[in-house]
């Protein structure tokens, strides 16, 4: 038998920095970690958990098109485990949890649970890629300058005093010094300041004064306000509550990520509206009963004062269960077809859990007596429907109709 | 971190464990160490340890994980990894203390003595792994850049076969029998056995053996049978199904003797740093770090701490002849049988092993180690190391009277299948099989029998 050999290879800094050897295994890994994400992006969001979140938060999204699916044994079976010298039949060593996922350290060898951290941003994002605004150009109105901000451009020598560019002036000044004044300084070796009290000033003249010129930079940008109208009357319950704010979520997330420039107001009504803050519209609760028209009259009345149609692409949504009074149904489908009329967009979206359509009144019977094409309705009837109706709402390939003349 | 030692101490050190690993009898095959860091050592756990590997992003997947359990600290690396080559291959971490580059040390000879004389490592062909893997890792990244296949492709492919991988025969020492082979047991098993008093019995009737049948006996390489089978598969998918089957084959003696596998290294690291006569303080940290490794795992088992214990044991009762008994058992067993011959009552119960079962959302021990409990305590174990954690899933027909379903067959132990992996994983099988795939399987003690064809995943009770 030959005498065993060993070989040492030393450590090796240059092949360390080359040796990210998993990097593209890692990068394909995170593209379909981002696949799976998009796919299941309904489920996720149906998930209580990211509402009225913060955006930077961290959530954890379970993923399923990852796991590395493989014939495994179901969990029925038994296994061994080590005991302290004290295990007794019938003691409980470990515990799955709601999910199903074994706590238990060393368990079950194979069976891929699978969990991935996504910024909620990044969600977002991934969330409303293929959504956009419907129509937002319509109104031509890049020609309205909506952002104001002054852009640099060079130097002048005339100008307002606080735009004097001080170490340019002064540089400006020095070169003169040195081209009027610069062998007598240099034979003399001294420097200015050291000069004796009886050599004449210098003083700055008119064209060492340089300023900095400003001029406005418009950007042409469209303009858009997003009305979000709650029902908090007393029949829009903690479920309905929870399914039209999931909603409004939704829409409020999708803007800010979108369009900057998109103003957003939100009213909540019950017999009366008030515009209220984005605060109080996610997370405060009202009760009273319910007069739809008041939402809409409140949303007409800011629409004039503050945003006029002409000027502005107006989207209006929404969300109530339907729940009105009958008497106000007439004024309600006015101020309705009023809304279609200087929205761009007017959404209604019902929510009515399962089981509860049936004995209560709905809107949807009253709004199908409107007759606009920037008029849509959609039925919200559990969490899982909230994500596709708000897509339906706003699906890019969606036509909407030139509705009215301005 | 500041060391206090060079690669020359290493060597020193090393050569004085070599001569050690002689004076005891190991048998080992040259060695070779790297050193490297942790990101690199991160990156050899995620390919298995294997310098050049194809690519799948299934590796990023394991990269990422066991970085983050590094890095919150929920689990720490393993000092070393060893692979099963001719020269072995081991890898230190370059960040260890010098104790544990000596423990390291002694403890891949351990594997490396294992792995060259173990009978399940026989048909691993250690002289090519490296240039076997590198040859693979080639063919696989020529197909992705190749602009007719391309990733994509690839990857449905490789994703298929990796889930399909360890459905294939397990004890590698058993021959395959060849078709031929086959086809005359067939006809040998059908013809009539000679019978001394034919003339008062009624002739034997006799039964043409289907020789059509495909497959003769039934198969458990499923993923062969789908490359030799499937006239559909192009050149490049029968090779990456080659190329993935091969590599279960390669691991497969591994899976069957973790425990014995390691038990022997830390046994023999354990002999060897105690005729090293180390001085006090690395004395001291040996016996902390050895605890580490070696400590039972209250509520799992610890692969380290079963076999090390039996181990010692098998010596311990061989008495005289303790060494002789320890290598032949080292050459001969794998887990199963292992644990079957040498785990014995009285260990079950020094171990204090129990046994138990989900019963609702609880883990609840049914069996500890008593009169009655040892052996269903043991049986069980068994039935839950090396390949027996995988179910046996065997082709029994693969033609179906022409109408080409592939017929497959659970071998029921008592254990169902997890639904949903099982229609998933069916799902992988119609992909490379290309047409309607069954399999006949046991759930909740009904026969059923799951079908996944073009028009998707359905089960059906058979009577």
């Amino acid at each position: 038998m030959p005498p065993v050999d060993s070989i040492f290879r030393p450590f090796r800094p240059s092949d360390a920095e080359r040796s990210d050897r998993a990097a593209g295994d890692r990068a394909r890994h995170r593209e379909k970690v981002r696949q799976a994400i998009r796919e299941n992006i309904a489920d996720i969001i149906a998930e209580e958990a990211i509402i009225g979140k913060s955006r930077d938060r961290i959530i954890k999204v379970p993923i399923r098109g990852i796991k590395e699916y493989r014939f495994i044994y179901g969990n029925a079976a038994p296994g061994v485990g080590q005991g302290n010298g004290q295990s007794q039949p019938g003691q409980v060593v470990g515990r799955h949890d709601a999910e199903g996922k074994p706590e238990r350290a060393g368990d079950r060898p194979g069976v891929d649970y699978y969990e991935t951290d996504v910024r909620l941003d990044e969600l977002i994002d991934l969330m409303f890629e293929d959504l956009e605004l419907p129509d937002l150009e319509r109104k031509r109105l890049r020609e309205i300058p909506s952002e104001r901000t002054a852009k640099r451009k060079g130097y002048r020598q005339v100008g307002i005093r606080q735009r004097l560019d001080k170490r340019r002036t002064v540089r400006a000044r020095v070169k003169r010094l040195m081209a009027t004044r610069g062998r007598e300084l240099l034979e003399n070796g001294q420097a200015e300041d050291d000069a004796p009290p009886d050599r004449p000033r210098f003083p700055f003249h008119d064209d060492d004064l340089t300023y900095r010129h400003l001029v406005t930079d418009v950007r042409e940008e469209s303009n858009a306000v997003v009305v979000c109208i709650m029902d908090t009357s007393g029949s829009m319950d903690t479920m309905k509550k929870y399914l039209a704010r999931c909603f409004f979520f939704l829409l409020y997330q999708f803007i800010r990520s979108k369009y900057r420039n998109v103003e957003i107001v939100f009213i909540a009504h019950h017999t009366e509206a008030k515009e209220v803050t984005e605060d109080e519209f996610f997370h405060k609760g009202e009760s009273g009963g319910t007069l739809i028209s008041s939402g809409y009259a409140k949303a007409l009345e800011i629409i004039t004062e503050r945003y006029h149609p002409t000027l502005w692409n107006i989207y209006a949504f929404h969300c109530s269960d339907g729940d009105n009074f009958d008497t106000d149904n007439p004024a309600a489908l006015r101020a309705a077809k009023e809304l279609t009329d200087v929205c761009n967009l007017f959404g209604y979206g019902e929510i009515k859990p399962l089981g509860s359509r049936s004995y209560e009144s709905s809107m949807l019977n009253v709004f199908r007596r409107l007759d606009a094409d920037n008029f849509q309705t959609v039925l919200i009837e559990r969490k899982e429907d909230v994500w596709p109706s708000f897509k339906a709402l706003l699906a890019k390939d969606r036509v909407v109709e030139q509705p009215q003349s301005t | 971190m500041p060391r206090d030692y060079d690669l020359a101490d290493l060597e020193a050190w090393d050569a004085r464990i070599r001569t050690l690993t002689e004076a005891f009898g190991l048998d080992c095959y040259q060695q070779e160490f790297e050193v490297c860091d942790h990101h690199e050592m991160l990156a050899y756990m995620a390919y298995s340890g294997m310098p050049s590997h194809y690519p799948h992003w299934s590796y990023g997947k394991s990269f990422e994980k066991l970085k983050t359990l590094y890095d919150h600290g929920v689990s720490g690396l393993p000092y070393e990894m060893v692979i099963n080559s001719n020269p072995a291959l081991a890898y230190l971490m370059r960040d260890n203390s010098l104790l544990l580059q000596i423990l390291t040390i002694a403890h891949v000879y351990g594997h490396n003595d294992f792995f060259k004389n173990n009978f399940t490592y026989r048909t691993t062909r250690a002289d090519y792994t490296i240039s076997t893997f590198k040859a693979h890792a080639q063919r696989v990244r020529a197909y992705i850049e190749d602009p007719s296949i391309g990733l994509e492709r690839v990857e449905t492919i490789l994703d298929a076969a990796h889930a399909l991988a360890l459905q294939c025969r397990r004890n590698l020492a058993v021959q395959k029998l060849t078709e031929e082979d086959a086809r005359r047991a067939a006809l040998e098993a059908a013809a009539p056995r000679p019978d001394p008093f034919q003339r008062i019995h009624r002739p034997q009737e006799y039964i043409e053996p289907d020789l059509r049948k495909t497959p003769l006996v039934p198969d458990e390489d499923l993923l062969l049978f789908v490359r030799d089978h499937n006239p559909y598969l192009a050149e490049w998918e029968k090779d990456l199904l080659t190329i993935a089957h091969e590599e279960s084959q390669y691991f497969i003696p591994q899976i069957e003797t973790k425990i014995m596998n390691e038990g022997w290294a830390s046994y023999w690291h354990k002999r060897i740093l105690d005729s090293l006569d180390l001085e006090p303080d690395l004395s001291i940290e040996f016996i902390v770090r050895h605890n580490q490794v070696v400590r039972p795992h209250e509520g799992g088992l610890n692969p380290y701490h079963i076999g090390l214990r039996i181990w010692e044991d098998i010596h311990k009762r061989a008495g005289a002849d303790g060494d002789a008994a320890i290598f032949t058992v080292r050459e001969t067993d794998r887990d199963t049988s292992f644990l079957r011959r040498h785990l014995g009552e009285e260990l079950i119960r020094d171990l204090d092993l129990f046994q138990y079962q989900r019963k609702g959302n609880d883990y609840v021990i049914t069996e500890v180690a008593d009169d009655d409990g040892w052996r269903e305590i043991r049986n069980t174990l068994i039935a839950s190391v090396g390949m027996n954690t995988v179910p046996v899933i065997r082709v029994i027909d693969g033609d179906s009277g022409g109408k080409r379903t592939l017929v497959l067959e659970h071998v029921h132990d008592g254990r169902d299948l997890h639904p949903e992996y099982a229609e998933r994983t069916l799902a992988f099988v119609y992909q490379i099989w290309q047409r309607e795939v069954a399999l006949e399987t046991v759930i909740g003690g009904k026969r059923q029998t799951l079908v996944h064809n073009d028009r998707g995943f359905t089960v059906k009770s058979t009577k």
